[in-house]
C-alpha cells in the first residue's frame, strides 16, 4: 500500500493536468468568452461611414438576424477573412461593418480596393462604443438574430467552417 | 572608441524602454489617482493576458483605464466599475475570480491539498511512533 501511495499521487496529478490540457486543446486561449451570448445586444448608436450625418439606432434592424463584423483598414487578418465575408454576404446574410478605430478616408480607400460586402457600415473611430460590445480588437464577429439577442461571437478572422456551421444555422433559424 | 560608442548605444537603447507606461492622466486629486491606480492594477488587460490595464500599453487598455477614470468621476464605487467591465469583459477582467459552482476548486484546492498533506503527515508520525515502541517487530524472521 505505501509503495504504491506515490504512484496514485502521480497518477491522480497526471489526470487532472490532462483535463486542464484537453480542455483548452484546439481552442483559442486568447479568446474571452462574451458575455453578451443570450442577451440583447448594445446600442448602435454610429454614424455611418457613407453618410455621417445619418444615424443608425439598432431599432433599424430590429426583427432582422444580422452579422456583425469588426473590422479596420490597419487590420491585416481583416483582409484575410475579407473573401469569406464577401460570401456570407452574397448568400443573403445582412453583414454590419463595424469599423473599429479608424479614419473614414483610410476606411473607404481599404473599402474601395477590396470591395464592399457590407449592407451598412458603421464607424466607431475612437472605440469608446465598442467597450459596451467587450471588443477589444479587430475581427471579431457577432450574430444577432431577429430578436434583437446576441447569439454568436468571434475573436480571429472568420473560416468557411465557422460560418457554415455555426453562422448560417442561426441566421436559417431566425430569417 | 568604437567600443566606448557601442557602450553609449547600448546605454541609450536601456533608458529607451523606460518611457512611462502610463498617459499623462490630470488627476484632481491625489487620493482618486491613488484609488484609480490601484483600480487599474486590479484589471487583467483583455489583449495581453498577462498585463494588468495599468501595466499595459495596449490601446484598449488605454481605452479601458479612461472608463475606468470615467466611471469613477461619475461616482461609481470599485465594485460597480468592476461589475460593469465584466458585463462586458466576462470575469476574465478580473484577476481575482468569484466564488461559484465553476470556480470553487480553484479556491478551495490549496486548502484541500493542504488537508491531504496533514493527514498523510499525521499517518507516518503515528506509523513511526508504533514503530519505535516495538523496535523487532518480527524478532523471528530469518534474512
Amino acid at each position: 500500500m505505501n509503495r504504491i501511495l506515490p504512484l496514485i499521487a502521480f497518477i491522480a496529478l497526471a489526470a487532472l493536468l490532462f483535463v486542464g490540457v484537453r480542455m483548452n486543446s484546439g481552442k483559442d486561449t486568447s479568446a474571452i468568452p462574451s458575455p453578451l451570448i443570450g442577451k440583447p445586444a448594445p446600442a448602435l448608436n454610429l454614424p455611418e461611414l457613407q453618410t455621417p450625418e445619418s444615424r443608425m439606432a439598432s431599432s433599424e434592424l430590429k426583427g432582422r438576424a444580422f452579422v456583425l463584423n469588426v473590422w479596420g483598414s490597419w487590420c491585416v487578418s481583416c483582409r484575410v477573412e475579407h473573401p469569406i465575408i464577401t460570401d456570407l454576404a452574397k448568400s443573403g446574410a445582412i453583414v454590419v461593418g463595424y469599423n473599429y478605430k479608424d479614419t473614414p478616408e483610410d476606411a473607404s480607400r481599404w473599402l474601395a480596393q477590396f470591395g464592399n460586402p457590407f449592407a451598412l457600415i458603421l464607424q466607431d473611430t475612437d472605440g469608446r462604443a465598442a467597450l459596451d460590445w467587450g471588443i477589444y480588437g479587430a475581427p471579431e464577429t457577432f450574430v444577432i438574430d431577429a430578436d434583437g439577442i446576441v447569439r454568436f461571437k468571434h475573436v480571429g478572422p472568420l473560416t468557411t467552417e465557422i460560418v457554415n456551421e455555426k453562422i448560417l444555422p442561426l441566421l436559417k433559424e431566425s430569417p | 572608441m568604437r567600443t566606448l560608442f557601442g557602450i553609449f548605444l547600448m546605454m541609450g537603447l536601456l533608458f529607451a524602454g523606460d518611457a512611462p507606461a502610463l498617459d499623462p492622466i490630470e488627476y484632481r486629486s491625489s487620493a482618486e489617482e491613488m484609488r484609480f491606480k490601484a483600480l487599474a492594477s486590479e484589471l487583467r488587460c483583455v489583449m495581453c493576458q498577462n498585463q494588468s490595464i495599468a501595466d499595459s500599453n495596449a490601446p484598449i487598455a488605454h481605452d479601458l483605464r479612461m472608463e475606468v477614470l470615467r466611471l469613477m468621476r461619475e461616482g461609481r464605487s470599485d465594485s460597480e466599475i468592476k461589475q460593469y467591465l465584466v458585463e462586458r469583459y466576462s470575469d476574465f477582467v478580473l484577476y481575482e475570480p468569484p466564488l461559484r459552482k465553476g470556480t470553487w476548486l480553484l479556491w478551495a484546492g490549496p486548502f484541500l491539498l493542504l488537508l491531504v498533506g496533514a493527514a498523510g503527515v499525521f499517518m507516518t508520525i503515528k506509523r513511526k511512533n508504533r514503530e519505535a515502541i516495538q523496535p523487532d517487530a518480527h524478532p523471528n524472521e530469518e534474512w
